[in-house]
């Protein structure tokens, strides 16, 4: 349990580090970019929405850092996001709470096949080392050398535009209403077909080369020479006794690049215009949207935490020397 | 040296002359607009042209300065820090230690992406040197946490108590005893870090919160998107920077590759 705690405490920090970063931004920096588009606003703002945006950017100056600071906090306490400039006049809260469920369900499902698939091929080619297998390790570091958003761009104009085949933007077919009904979810499942594989396309080959690595470094180990000379079969000495301990690392890579695999995941969204969070937050830049541009990051943030504490979790269960007592 | 390596230098030096002489051999001025209006690659326009007839050839080109610069100034930087940080927690151990792992570790955590994004899109001026540096602060963090772990092996062996015992003092250690003995690693960090400064300028132009005063691969895709180019048709308007982004990347990995085999044997190829 300890290490679960501890781990939590890590998670906890890392959130008081990320929200104190977006509390202090726009503060640091010169210029006063909300200040500008509450102006442009003018009335269209009322009192209560023109007050949560002054506490989330510090534009009463009359009030000091901390006590600023506490406020910021009470908002983000109450869910208050302030409003979108680009959505206006919804709040960033409610843009975000429809955006969040696309990209959980896009960057979550498409990230674990990635892993998986990735991890399985990396397997393979460690324990088939100096056959035709070495020869993928180049094809797949040129594919995952490509921008997430190039190879999206690539995937439209063959499979949308040569070749008509897959929508190349959107959600769900215009016209449809999100609900839970048969062709509704077809609708979806095709619109979501190009860029999950774009991103899996992209992401697959880093899984492959670390476990790879992991694996032929694993397999000169003394307890799989001592597996072969027992006679067990190759399956399970390559399963259970070597790709069980060269996975370890992967996994707590897995954690560690999540943030950057998320990172490239929005991209995805904004070349394919996903109902995502990529996508808002690319229509967020475009409006100078800040408190849109900052709720983004805080959710990301949040959902990429819990995300690493379900691989610690994973981590926990292979590895049995993370669960000694002590 | 194998075959990959060598491969890998020799796409790395070709596109560092391109950095350097790319202006002086651009047949035309990137910005300069013509009457080819969207015109496929052709003799005189080897890339093609965009929709308001500028040269994407000299584009690529004259862009290659900006995404070079970028790579090796982050490169630099964050390699800095990454050896100021790992390198001390690692020989430091303890509660330096604790503190240090815990600041890279949440830096490891948290999405650069849509943080540098709001960074970038706030400053008033986003010119190639600061941009660089930003990136670099969101860089840092993995090679400090493989050089911590590299350098904890390295604290306790004899030479380096033999070090200690002649009364030495610490930096001095860590300089010459310690430090030579992590170049590899911090070859293959530098390598990563320039990748991934890489790509993340080229993003930053394509979803426009830097300039687009200056050329880089990124702003040809930005504008090429921008103006529609898939609908168009007209490939050649981002297949070309892509491809350079690509061709890059898979230098600097195969690189990388390079180090990693002469650090750990293991990795070498066998004859099967």
């Amino acid at each position: 349990m300890t290490f679960l705690l501890r781990r939590a405490a890590f998670y906890l920090v890392t959130l008081w580090a990320a929200i104190t970063v977006n509390f202090l931004l726009p503060r640091l920096l010169p210029g006063d970019p909300v200040q500008a588009m509450i102006t442009k606003l003018g009335g269209r703002l009322n009192s209560d929405a023109m007050a949560s945006l002054y506490v989330l950017f510090g534009l009463d100056d009359d009030k000091s850092i901390w006590e600023q600071y506490v406020d910021y906090w009470g908002s983000l306490f109450r869910g208050d996001l302030g409003l979108s400039f680009t959505f206006f006049p919804t709040p960033v809260a409610d843009v975000l709470a429809q955006s969040m469920p696309w990209t959980l369900g896009l960057v979550g499902v498409t990230t674990i096949i990635a892993f998986i698939l990735g991890t399985l091929l990396g397997v393979y080619a460690g324990w088939k080392r100096g056959s035709w297998m070495d020869n993928l390790i180049p094809v797949t570091t040129f594919l995952s050398s490509i921008p997430y958003f190039w190879l999206g761009l690539i995937a439209i104009s063959l499979f949308s535009v040569t070749w008509p085949l897959l929508p190349a933007s959107g959600g769900y077919a215009p016209g449809l209403v999100p609900e839970f009904s048969g062709e509704f979810i077809g609708s979806m499942l095709e619109h979501a077909v190009l860029p999950g594989v774009t991103i899996i396309v992209s992401s697959v080959a880093g899984w492959i080369l670390g476990m790879r690595n992991m694996m032929v470094t694993v397999t000169a180990e003394d307890y799989v020479l001592v597996a072969r000379a027992k006679g067990l079969t190759q399956k399970r000495i390559m399963f259970a006794y070597a790709a069980r301990n060269a996975v370890l690392p992967s996994i707590s890579g897995f954690a560690l690049s999540l943030g950057f695999i998320v990172g490239g995941a929005l991209l995805v969204e904004m070349v394919f215009s996903y109902p995502g969070l990529g996508y808002v937050l690319f229509q967020g830049i475009g409006g100078k949207d800040y408190p849109l541009m900052q709720g983004v990051f805080l959710v990301i943030t949040l959902a990429v935490l819990v995300a690493n504490l379900l691989a610690d979790i994973g981590y926990l269960l292979l590895d049995p020397r993370t669960r000694k007592e002590g | 040296m194998n075959f990959k390596t060598k491969l890998g230098l020799g796409i790395l030096a070709f596109f560092t002359l391109i950095a350097v002489i790319g202006e002086w051999i651009a047949p035309y001025d990137p910005s300069a607009m013509s009457d080819d209006l969207l015109s496929p690659p052709s003799l005189s326009h080897w890339f093609g042209t965009t929709m308001t007839g500028q040269d994407i050839f000299s584009q690529v080109l004259v862009g290659t300065r900006g995404v070079m610069v970028v790579g090796l100034v982050c490169g630099v930087l964050a390699t800095f820090l990454s050896i100021l940080v790992g390198v001390t927690a690692g020989f430091l151990g303890g509660a330096a230690d604790e503190a240090l792992s815990m600041l890279s570790n949440v830096f490891l955590v948290i999405p650069a992406l849509p943080l540098i994004i709001i960074v970038a899109s706030m400053l008033p001026s986003a010119d190639t040197v600061l941009i660089a540096a930003v990136i670099s602060l969101t860089a840092w963090a993995w090679g400090a946490r493989i050089l911590r772990a590299q350098t904890m092996s390295l604290r306790r062996r004899d030479f380096v108590e033999a070090a200690r015992a002649s009364g030495e003092r610490t930096w001095r250690i860590i300089v010459f005893e310690v430090l030579p003995n992590l170049l590899a690693v911090i070859g293959s960090g530098f390598v990563g870090t320039v990748i991934f400064a890489v790509m993340l300028q080229i993003t930053l132009s394509f979803v426009g919160v830097i300039s687009l005063s200056t050329w880089n691969w990124g702003t040809i895709l930005f504008w090429a998107q921008s103006n529609q180019a898939l609908g168009l048709g007209a490939w050649w308007w981002f297949v070309p920077a892509g491809l350079c982004i690509a061709l890059l990347g898979t230098a600097l990995a195969l690189i990388n590759f390079g180090i990693d085999e002469y650090a750990n044997p293991r990795l070498r190829k066998v004859r099967a």
